[in-house]
């Protein structure tokens, strides 16, 4: 059977899609799904430090498209599991140097020897976002609940349509229970509201992530936390589980005390 | 009142309304239905077609999107002078 491409995009730079590709592929491998991950920001690359495999690159995606080396030359096969694999792409080189038949090319290749496939798309929505949904099946919005992200996903939800992607998947990354609590950030309802798509996560702000990427460990792969079962919340949902989605808002033991007594926060 | 009342009792400052308000108007730019620009010549077409007949303030004119829950509206509030009676 042939495997299935997503591509993990946001036009916002910076509201975790890099971080949210790796775990996911680790949660995939976790589940014995061949998984590969793309990393399509040339110029500009960090799946590699995110997965802790920075050491490993020999060769990388603009080698495999200008015929340089074999495809299989160019993946990364992770030690810690034996299903997941990273293709890098180049850092001193330019977005220019792929054009998006050459990754669609590459992407179907791909699609014959894994389940998944994962594209790390970069920000913005010039060259490297054609670049990365060339191919692709399925897209992954990420947004944080804030205007301008939510606002550049609304930008997203447009050009893939326009490409032909149909019905994206939203993740909300970095919510923070609290705020969403006393009305200071927006809510998973508020963000569907107003984008009008289906969501497939919701993910906690957690200091844990940052301790993660300092070690080059997914967090998934600790398997502990919110955060990580928020992740594999999402792997279940892809494939094609109903799991119901976590309820970050709900308020906690203290909170209802102090309603109760009415000290509020 | 209840608005109130709720306000009251969950200690919302609720800037996410704000948000979430502001998300609304700025998206209905975007997705290409009217821009700034847009209303802007909504504007002055309204003022020359309205002036035919009547004498307008077009200083104190209103004109403005809102996005209600229901649905979206174009607000104009046009102050009426007087009546052009020798046409």
């Amino acid at each position: 059977m042939a495997g299935k491409a997503y591509v993990v995009t946001s036009g916002k730079g910076g509201v975790g899609k890099t971080t949210i590709t790796a775990n996911l592929g680790c949660g995939l491998a976790l589940r014995d799904k061949r998984v590969v991950l793309i990393d399509a920001d040339t110029g500009l690359r960090n799946l590699d430090v995110v997965m802790g495999l920075e050491n490993r690159i020999v060769y990388d995606l603009v080698h495999v498209v200008e015929g340089s080396c074999r495809l299989n030359q160019a993946l990364i096969k992770d030690k810690r599991m034996k299903n997941l694999n990273l293709l890098p792409t180049a850092q001193i080189r330019e977005k220019s140097s792929i054009t998006p038949a050459q990754m669609e090319a590459v992407v179907n290749q791909l699609k014959e020897e894994f389940d998944y496939i994962l594209v790390d798309c970069p920000a913005g929505i010039e060259e490297g976002f054609k670049n990365a949904i060339a191919g692709v099946d399925e897209a992954l919005i990420v947004t944080n609940p804030e205007v301008s992200s939510v606002r550049d996903a609304d930008r997203i939800i447009g050009l893939l349509e326009a490409a032909g992607i149909e019905e994206p998947k939203l993740i909300i990354n970095r919510v923070r229970a609290d705020m969403v609590k006393r009305g200071d950030m927006l809510g998973m309802d508020d963000i569907l509201d107003v984008l009008a798509i289906d969501p497939i996560g919701i993910i906690p702000d957690d200091e844990n992530i940052i301790v993660s990427t300092n070690r080059g460990e997914p967090i998934v792969l600790s398997g502990k936390g919110k955060c990580a079962q928020a992740f594999m919340n999402v792997v279940r949902r892809m494939e094609g589980e109903e799991v119901p989605f976590m309820n970050l808002d709900h308020p906690g033991f203290m909170d209802m005390i102090k309603r109760i007594v009415g000290i509020g926060q | 009142m209840l608005e109130f009342l709720t306000r009251f009792f969950t200690k919302n400052s609720g800037s996410k309304d704000v948000a979430k308000k502001r998300l609304q108007l700025v998206l209905i730019q975007d997705r290409g239905g009217l821009s700034l620009e847009v209303i802007e010549q909504i504007k002055v077409d309204l003022i020359a077609a309205i002036s035919k007949y009547v004498e307008i303030d077009d200083e104190a004119l209103d004109v403005e999107l809102e996005d209600s829950t229901e649905c979206l509206t174009l607000m104009a509030n046009i102050p009426i002078k007087g009546t052009r009676t020798s046409r």
